[in-house]
C-alpha cells in the first residue's frame, strides 16, 4: 500500500517519523548552508579559525589583563575563556543565524513543503562545522601553553551533544517566534549579548556566591561552559549546576519544538 | 486502508465500497476543504526599516487589542470553500480559473504548504509539488551543485538523483556549464535546470503551477512532451494549473474550473476551458446588438449579430467558423441590400475587409422591406486577440447606415495542429492555412552514379 497522507486543519504531533525519513535533505541544507558561507570570502573557512582568536584576544586584553579577572583555578585566564568562548560562540552564532533562518527562507516556505524543522536545524548543524574547527583553534593554544588536558576530556563529546540539545532549543522557539513576530528581529541580537554576561564566559560561576549558582544554572549555557572547563581543564565537576543546565537545555528543546510544530502550519500564510 | 477517517470520508468512501468494491481507493480525495484568511491582519512584511520600526513599537498593542478581540467579530475571507473531488490513478488534470479564484490556495493545501482551515484531504502516494521552478536553487552555487540541492527539495533521495543525474544534465542542454555558478547563467538557461531537475520526479503524484509559463517555446514543449509521457507510461496521476489553455487541452484528461473559491466545473477538458473563457470576458461585449428606431426612411440596419457554428459568442478558437449576421429594414424597397464590413485589431489596425458592392453574391430576386444577411466568413484566420467589426450598409448607390466597432470579438489561441503549442502570438495578426509539402530533390548526377 503507499503511503497515504492526510492534511487537514490543527495537526498536531511531532512526525518525527517524516523528519527521519527526509535526513538526507537536512544533511544538504547544512552542507550548502557551509558551503555558501564562505565562498566570495577571501579567506574562507580561514574565518571559523580567526574570529575565535581575536575575540580571545580581546577579552584576555579586557577580563583578563583590565578587569582583573581571577580563572577559579590553576590555569591561565586565556584557556579558561577560551573553553567558555568556544561553546559559547557556537551557541550564539547559532541563535543568531537560527533565529532569522525562518524569516530568511520564506520564499521556499511559501513555494515547496518539507520538514520546517530543517531550515533552523540547518543553520545550526552550519554552525557546527565552525564549533568543530574552534576545537581545533582550543587544541593549538593548549599545545603552546603546554597544558595537558585531564582524562576528564572523554566526557567533551556529551557536553557537545548538551551544547547542540540547548542550541536547537532556542533556535526552533526563537525562529518560529520571529516568523510570528518579527520584533524579535530586533530582540535577539540583545539577548545573546545580555546572554553572554548571565553565561560565566569571561567569569567564573564561582564569582556568585553558591547559594545562587543554581539560579545561573537555568541558563543552559552556565553548566555547560563550566562543564568544559571540568572536562578539558581539570576543574572540578560542579554537579548541581552542570544538572540543573541540562534538564533545562531538553525543557527548552522540548518546549522549542512543540511550539515550532504548533505554529509551523501558519508560517506559509504569514510568511 | 480503511481507518482513519472523519466524518465526510466515512461516508464517501462508505458509499463507493459498497457499489463498487473493486473500485480502487482515489489517490487524491479532497473532502470539503476551505481556507479563511483573516481580514484586517496586519501586514507583517516590513519593507522600509522605519517602517518595522514602528510596527515593531505599535506591536505590542496592536498584538493586545488583538488578543481581546480574539476570533470574535473578526472578518474572515474564504479563499476556498467546500471543495471537494477525488483524483484517481493517472487522471491529468488541468485546475484553471481567473488570478484570485483559488486555485493557489487549493494547490498549496494540496502541497502541504498552508493548512486548511476545515476539511481533510487524503493523499495516497509519494507526492512532488512544483509551484515554482527551482526552489531553493542558489546563485552562488554550480549548476551540479544546484541539482543535488533542488532535487533534495523537491523529495528526491541522493541515489536516485545519481541515478538520474547524466539525463537530468542531458535534459537541461547546459552540460558545458555544469560546474558554473548560476549566477553567471543567462535566465533560459536557469530555468532549463530548473526544469531538467524536476522533469525527472517520480512521483506518484504530481502538482504543477503555472510553471510552463517561464523558458522558450521550444523547451516548454519539451517539458511538456516529457510530463505526457511519463504520465501515460506510469500512471502518475497530475493535477495542473495553468492559464496556457493549449496546454491544458494538450495534457489533461479533465478539468476542474475554479471560481470565487468554489469548483464552478468539473469535466471535460474541452467544456472547462471554454468555460473558463467565457468567465473571462471583457464586460460590454455582447454578439447581438440591435440598433434603436429612427426616424430616418434610410435603409439601415436593426440588429447585428456575431456566430460561432450557428451560436451567438463573441469567442472564437483560432480556426472557429465565424458567421455574421445582420438583419435589415428597406424603407424603401430595394432589391439589393449592400454590406461591407472591416475586421480590426484592438489597436484600430483594419486588417480584413469584405464587401459585396464588390462581389457577385447574395443578390435578392424580390424585393422587400425587412431582410437577413449572413457573411460566411469560414474559419477564423486571426491571432489571438480582441478585434473589432465596423459596418458599413446601403443600396447599391450609397453607404445609409455605418457603424465603427459595432461588435467586438475575441480570438483564443488554440492548438489547430494538436502539436501541443500555438504560433507565437505577437508574431503577426494573421495566421494562414497552409499546406506544407516536403519532398526531396534527388539531383541527376550522372557521374556519381558510383555513390
Amino acid at each position: 500500500m503507499p503511503i497515504e497522507t492526510v492534511i487537514r486543519a490543527n495537526q498536531r504531533g511531532l512526525a518525527l517519523g517524516e523528519v527521519y525519513a527526509r535526513r538526507e535533505l537536512l544533511y544538504i541544507l547544512i552542507w550548502r548552508d557551509i558551503k555558501i558561507r564562505y565562498k566570495q570570502t577571501v579567506l574562507g573557512v580561514a574565518w571559523a579559525v580567526l574570529v575565535p582568536v581575536l575575540q580571545l584576544a580581546i577579552f584576555t586584553v579586557v577580563f583578563g589583563k583590565l578587569a582583573g579577572i581571577r580563572p577559579d583555578g590553576d590555569y591561565p585566564y586565556p584557556l579558561f575563556v577560551l573553553a567558555g568562548l568556544v561553546p559559547w560562540t557556537f551557541f550564539s552564532q547559532a541563535v543568531a543565524l537560527g533565529g532569522q533562518s525562518l524569516v530568511n527562507q520564506q520564499q521556499m516556505l511559501t513555494k515547496i513543503y518539507f520538514p520546517r524543522l530543517f531550515v533552523p536545524a540547518g543553520a545550526v548543524g552550519g554552525c557546527f562545522v565552525d564549533f568543530l574547527v574552534s576545537f581545533a583553534v582550543f587544541a593549538a593554544v593548549l599545545a603552546w601553553y603546554h597544558y595537558v588536558p585531564s582524562w576528564q576530556m572523554i566526557f567533551v563529546p556529551l557536553l557537545v551533544l548538551l551544547t547542540v540539545v540547548a542550541s536547537l532549543g532556542a533556535v526552533f522557539l526563537l525562529s518560529a517566534l520571529t516568523v510570528t513576530y518579527r520584533d524579535f528581529r530586533f530582540v535577539v541580537p540583545v539577548m545573546i549579548q545580555s546572554l553572554m554576561y548571565l553565561s560565566p564566559v569571561v567569569y567564573p560561576v564561582t564569582l556568585v556566591p553558591e547559594r545562587y549558582q543554581w539560579i545561573l544554572g537555568l541558563n543552559p549555557m552556565t553548566g555547560i561552559i563550566d562543564g568544559f572547563r571540568s572536562a578539558i581543564l581539570g576543574k572540578s565537576w560542579n554537579f548541581p549546576t552542570l544538572l540543573t543546565s541540562a534538564v533545562s537545555a531538553v525543557i527548552i528543546l522540548l518546549a522549542g519544538t512543540m511550539y515550532f510544530r504548533n505554529t509551523e502550519r501558519r508560517f506559509a500564510d504569514i510568511a | 486502508m480503511r481507518t482513519s477517517h472523519d466524518s465526510h470520508g466515512a461516508t464517501f468512501d462508505g458509499r463507493s465500497s459498497t457499489i463498487q468494491p473493486l473500485m480502487p481507493l482515489p489517490v487524491v480525495q479532497v473532502n470539503n476543504i476551505g481556507k479563511a484568511y483573516r481580514l484586517g491582519q496586519p501586514d507583517i512584511k516590513n519593507a522600509m526599516f522605519r517602517d518595522a520600526l514602528l510596527a515593531t513599537l505599535k506591536a505590542p498593542f496592536r498584538r493586545l487589542s488583538e488578543l481581546r478581540q480574539s476570533n470574535k467579530g473578526v472578518d474572515l475571507f474564504w479563499a476556498l470553500k467546500n471543495v471537494s473531488f477525488d483524483l484517481h490513478e493517472g487522471e491529468v488534470v488541468g485546475v484553471i480559473g481567473r488570478n484570485g479564484a483559488g486555485k493557489s490556495t487549493l494547490l498549496k493545501i494540496l502541497s502541504r504548504i498552508t493548512e486548511p482551515t476545515e476539511g481533510q484531504v487524503t493523499l495516497r502516494g509519494r507526492v512532488a509539488s512544483l509551484l515554482e521552478v527551482g526552489t531553493g536553487f542558489h546563485p552562488e552555487l554550480t549548476g551540479r551543485e544546484n541539482i543535488y540541492l533542488n532535487g533534495a527539495i523537491l523529495g528526491m533521495f541522493k541515489t536516485e538523483i545519481d541515478r538520474k543525474f547524466d539525463e537530468i544534465v542531458a535534459f537541461s542542454e547546459i552540460a558545458q556549464f555544469l560546474d558554473t555558478p548560476v549566477k553567471r547563467y543567462s535566465s533560459g538557461m536557469y530555468v532549463r535546470l530548473a526544469f531538467a531537475v524536476a522533469a525527472h520526479l517520480e512521483p506518484e503524484i504530481l502538482i504543477v503551477d503555472e510553471v510552463l509559463a517561464v523558458g522558450d517555446m521550444a523547451f516548454q514543449a519539451k517539458c511538456l512532451g516529457k510530463m505526457k509521457e511519463v504520465s501515460r507510461a506510469s500512471g502518475r496521476t497530475i493535477l495542473f494549473v495553468s492559464h496556457n489553455m493549449p496546454a491544458v487541452r494538450a495534457l489533461c484528461t479533465r478539468s476542474i474550473v475554479v471560481e470565487s473559491g468554489k469548483i464552478f466545473f468539473d469535466g471535460g477538458v474541452e467544456e472547462g476551458t471554454r468555460y473558463y473563457i467565457k468567465g473571462n470576458l471583457p464586460s460590454g461585449s455582447h454578439p447581438i446588438v440591435a440598433f434603436s428606431e429612427t426616424d430616418t426612411n434610410e435603409p439601415r440596419m436593426t440588429c447585428v449579430k456575431l456566430m460561432n457554428q450557428g451560436e451567438p459568442t463573441t469567442i472564437f478558437y483560432m480556426g472557429d467558423e465565424l458567421t455574421l449576421e445582420v438583419e435589415y429594414l428597406f424603407p424603401h424597397k430595394t432589391a439589393s441590400p449592400k454590406l461591407g464590413f472591416i475586421i480590426s485589431t484592438e489597436e484600430g489596425y483594419p486588417i480584413v475587409n469584405a464587401n459585396n458592392r464588390y462581389q457577385r453574391s447574395g443578390e435578392l430576386d424580390t424585393p422587400c422591406d425587412r431582410g437577413r444577411i449572413r457573411c460566411e466568413l469560414g474559419q477564423v484566420p486571426l491571432m489571438p486577440g480582441e478585434y473589432t467589426v465596423s459596418l458599413w450598409f446601403g443600396d447599391s448607390i450609397q453607404d445609409t447606415h455605418i457603424v465603427e466597432s459595432a461588435l467586438r470579438f475575441r480570438v483564443i489561441e488554440y492548438d489547430l495542429w494538436g502539436m501541443g503549442r500555438v504560433p507565437p502570438t505577437n508574431a503577426s495578426a494573421m495566421w494562414w492555412s497552409t499546406k506544407f509539402h516536403v519532398d526531396p530533390i534527388h539531383k541527376k548526377l550522372e557521374l556519381s552514379s558510383d555513390e
